[in-house]
């Protein structure tokens, strides 16, 4: 092997490795939060980067009339929820929420979208649209069963998958679409090109991670999150707003998915399903971190995406057997070293 | 026999379908389809819903089993019926390799992982090229007996749906045993069940093994009723659908497992039949509506139909008393010389820089009441964990009749003849009193998984479930016998933990607050219990809160406070001692 394509290899390793620690941070936020094991992170992926490929061609993505829709369901609850105390001012909020805001995103999706809209527009636009579906899939599937067990969560999370996941195919088709690159820069060290989007790539994920870290260990509201995780009944009785804790991890997941896909699309053709498998990787990367760690998990994302560009230079074929199975000898050590801890079920 | 009635009429019924006139082939594949899942879902509800472990990878081991039996049978001209134990060995074989691997993993690391592989396994299955890639193996031979082959879905119907029927009654028979009251406490953590000598690990291996198994044999099925193979049936959108079956079901329940896959197998049929009418030619609409049905479901139902349907049911499942005539064997005592039972000397547990117990040193005689006291967080929880192995000491030792203890798992301390209650109440709520108290008698008994899969552990059976009853009826809850252990008080819950201990038959009884809620009346009667025990030669060592009870009680008390001990003596001792007082009241008297 010589060095220059181990040194593309590894690069390439990287660039897909960075996109997976993203989804891999986003996973752990979401379970240390909720305790829910968000298997649809995958399609807030393709949502975002699909809504954005299909914006820079001037149409309208599906996802906005979606994020309207999930409002109106999700104002449904919030006044049945309430219907003991329909006071005018939780009405008034909820409707601002979850009727004014998808409304208003819709009616500017429809304003905006066009041939000649700017790049910048089209990806605030599809963070947007992402951003509110993920916020209100908290609000429909989760919320009422926050309080359950992992495994009901795990179960709602995988039904979640599959309707998002049909959703995306009735929206996008079965075609793979591609996005415009966000900057054509590139920059040349070596043999090795960088181009902006990669450098995007290791910019963006860099920033989540500290600024995940900072958030969770040194903000009293990041110390708020990680307590609703711990012990959903005694963080209310001492204050924090558990409902509001899932909302904001649900919406900060559902931003770096789609964050996470507007930066691949311009590299790689995505179609409606390949969020799963991407979201997968990123699991990985997360399981390895212990569902706990932001640093670990990003390590463990670029070991993931390293040993996925190795192996699919010299064992095309087993690529994926070799990136899950990675998982196995990770699972051996952390049930050696894990004590064994008497969980309180049910 | 009345319990087995509602299964004969099913495989009855089940036996007449295909020969009523007019019914459509179709409906018969179906119910193929329905049986081949339901085969799968009945492993997922042993492992998940009864033992609490999560699998998403169950469409794998089904894989093993279909391609063990293609290959064997196209590449090596095998008879299917040769394959079939090939197939169940295979993926149990499959099985103990992943489960060594995942089984040890706590909660949510499980179905994670159990996701990976599945996935893993489905890239291998479509990449080799003797399991014929993405294509798979075709021509397949149907499964034949004699000149008889089974060729169309009518034939192969039979040879399915005895194979659900036969798994059902051999899985029902595997619950409601020995071994099957371990698997049922695996969900509610493995501190109780190890505390009378349950090998958890291998329990939750064993599940795993057997689920593998189950699917293993659907997927033989599959194999010879397809007569065909290819990766996708076996990947992990298959996988995460019987769990879904399981889930829909009932997890807890194996008929849920047969409900489930019949409610799946049919709505997914209606789903992908008429939604496009409805809505246009779209394709997969049906999953939209599947993954929405989904959480829709799990938020009004969470434990699924079964459960449900049987609450509306006006039958009974009617229980037979156990025959409390039947001896158990007891316990073989030590000579009555051995006066020092437990002998604690400088035990030290610290957890990082806190030191919970302190060099603590004390012992507990034959035929004796020790009480062991002291304020909130003064280490008595600790000690009892060190004794019964729950927690290992950081020094000093611990011994029971001279064998040293200090590092020994539970499931060894308990064989020595320590059996001990929880001051958190860990009881299966979902269990009956009965039920509970059994699995103290765990190490009393000796059959096994198959033996209690083929009914052969009957008569051990009935001895354990003998010696529950007497002493379920010795601390007073006879009536309580049939109940489920949730649905008593929290102070007859703690009684039903003593009658539990009493099972192990042991010298050393340890009781971690045994008198906590209950009422004045209950806690004479719990003393006279204790004395009448002590009498009978057992020794006890308690921690309790109530002074008025352990003082009228205890022959010795034991103080501890801040981790050290700091008074021991007669309780007319102990009540007029300056450092207890001071312990408790936190000023000098």
């Amino acid at each position: 092997m010589n060095t220059t394509i181990m040194l593309f290899l590894l690069q390439d390793g990287i660039t897909n490795g960075a996109i997976y620690a993203l989804l891999g941070l986003a996973l752990v936020l979401v379970f240390a939060v909720t305790r829910v094991i968000l298997i649809p992170q995958g399609e807030f992926v393709t949502y975002g980067a699909l809504s954005y490929a299909m914006l820079a061609t001037g149409q309208v993505p599906g996802t906005a009339k979606l994020a309207a829709a999930m409002g109106v369901v999700a104002f449904g609850l919030d006044l049945f929820d309430a219907r003991r105390s329909l006071r005018l001012k939780r009405v008034l909020r909820a409707f601002a929420l979850n009727i004014a805001l998808p409304a208003m995103i819709l009616a500017l999706t429809y304003g905006l979208a066009g041939p000649k809209t700017p790049i910048g527009v089209n990806i605030a636009l599809s963070l947007l649209i992402v951003a509110a579906i993920g916020l209100f899939l908290y609000r429909i599937a989760f919320q009422p069963i926050a309080h359950t067990s992992v495994l009901v969560l795990l179960i709602a999370s995988v039904g979640c998958h599959l309707a998002l996941q049909g959703l995306g195919l009735v929206f996008f088709g079965a075609e793979g679409l591609r996005g415009p690159a966000l900057s054509n820069t590139a920059l040349t060290i070596g043999p090795l090109r960088f181009t902006g989007q990669s450098l995007a790539v290791y910019g963006l994920t860099i920033a989540f991670i500290v600024a995940l870290w900072l958030f969770f260990g040194f903000t009293l509201m990041g110390k708020a999150l990680r307590a609703t995780a711990v012990n959903r009944l005694g963080a209310r009785l001492i204050g924090i707003r558990t409902t509001l804790s899932g909302q904001i991890a649900f919406l900060l997941a559902s931003l770096i998915g789609a964050i996470s896909g507007i930066l691949i699309v311009p590299i790689t053709t995505l179609y409606y399903d390949t969020g799963f498998l991407i979201g997968l990787k990123g699991f990985i990367a997360a399981i390895i971190g212990g569902l706990v760690s932001y640093p670990l998990t990003a390590i463990a994302a670029l070991l993931v995406g390293s040993v996925e560009a190795f192996s699919s230079f010299y064992a095309s074929n087993f690529k994926e057997v070799i990136v899950f199975t990675l998982i196995l000898p990770v699972l051996v050590l952390r049930s050696l070293a894990a004590p064994a801890v008497e969980e309180e079920k049910d | 026999m009345n319990q087995r009635a509602p299964l004969i009429i099913f495989a009855l019924v089940m036996a007449a379908i295909p020969f009523i006139p007019g019914v459509p082939p179709f409906w018969i594949v179906l119910l193929n389809n329905i049986g081949l899942a339901a085969l799968v879902a009945m492993g997922l509800v042993l492992l998940t819903g009864v033992g609490g472990l999560t699998s998403f990878g169950q469409a794998a081991f089904c894989g093993f089993g279909a391609y063990t039996t293609a290959v064997l049978t196209t590449a090596y001209g095998f008879s299917p019926w040769l394959t079939l134990p090939l197939s169940l060995l295979v993926s149990g074989i499959a099985a103990v390799l992943l489960g060594i691997v995942t089984v040890r993993l706590s909660g949510h690391y499980l179905p994670l992982g159990t996701i990976a592989w599945g996935i893993g396994l489905f890239y291998l299955f479509s990449k080799l090229e003797f399991l014929g890639r993405n294509d798979g193996i075709s021509g397949i031979p149907p499964l034949s007996i004699g000149s008889f082959r089974m060729l169309d879905p009518g034939t192969i119907y039979f040879a399915i749906w005895v194979a659900v029927l036969v798994s059902a009654l051999l899985t029902m028979n595997l619950l409601d045993s020995r071994t099957g009251r371990a698997i049922r406490a695996l969900r509610r953590g493995h501190i109780a069940g190890e505390a009378f000598g349950v090998q958890t690990p291998r329990a939750k291996l064993l599940v795993f093994i057997y689920a593998a198994v189950l699917a293993g044999l659907s997927g033989w099925l599959y194999a010879h009723f397809q007569r065909a193979a290819n990766p996708t049936p076996f990947g992990a959108q298959a996988g995460i659908e019987y769990l879904f079956i399981a889930v829909v079901g009932g997890a807890g329940y194996v008929w849920g497992a047969v409900l489930g896959a019949g409610i799946v197998v049919i709505l997914k049929e209606i789903l992908q039949s008429y939604l496009p009418y409805i809505f246009g030619g779209q394709s997969q609409l049906e999953t939209i509506v599947f993954g929405i049905l989904l959480v829709v479901l799990l938020q009004f139902a969470p434990t699924g139909v079964w459960p449900w349907l049987m609450s509306r049911l006006p039958i009974k499942s009617g229980r037979k008393t156990p025959d409390t005539s039947l001896p158990l064997a007891a316990r073989e005592r030590a000579p009555a010389s051995a006066a020092v039972l437990l002998q604690i000397e400088k035990a030290r547990k610290q957890f990082g820089g806190v030191i919970a117990v302190n060099d603590v040193s004390f012992d507990v005689r034959s035929r004796e009441i020790v009480a062991l006291i002291g304020p909130n967080g003064a280490g008595k929880s600790t000690t009892f964990n060190l004794i019964t192995g729950v927690l290992t000491t950081t020094g000093g030792t611990i011994s029971v009749l001279g064998h040293k203890v200090d590092n020994a798992p539970p499931q060894e301390v308990v064989k020595l003849g320590v059996a001990r209650t929880f001051q958190h109440v860990k009881l299966v709520p979902d269990m009956t009193v009965l039920e509970n108290v059994a699995i103290g008698a765990h190490l009393r008994g000796f059959a096994g998984a198959i033996s209690s899969m083929f009914r052969l552990d009957r008569a051990d059976e009935a001895k354990l479930l003998a010696e529950a009853a007497r002493q379920i009826e010795r601390v007073g809850l006879g009536d309580q016998i049939d109940q489920l252990a949730g649905s008593l008080s929290l102070g007859q819950q703690r009684i039903v933990e003593i009658a539990r201990a009493l099972c192990v038959d042991p010298l050393l009884l340890l009781l971690d607050e045994p008198a906590a809620g209950l009422r004045h009346m209950e806690k004479q009667r719990l003393a006279a219990l204790l004395r009448q025990l002590r009498d009978g030669g057992m020794s006890v060592l308690l921690v309790e809160h109530d002074m008025g009870f352990v003082m009228d009680l205890a022959d010795r008390v034991v103080v501890l406070d801040f981790g050290t001990k700091i008074a021991e003596g007669t309780p007319d001792a102990i009540k007029t001692n300056p450092d207890v007082i001071k312990a408790y009241l936190g000023a000098t008297a």
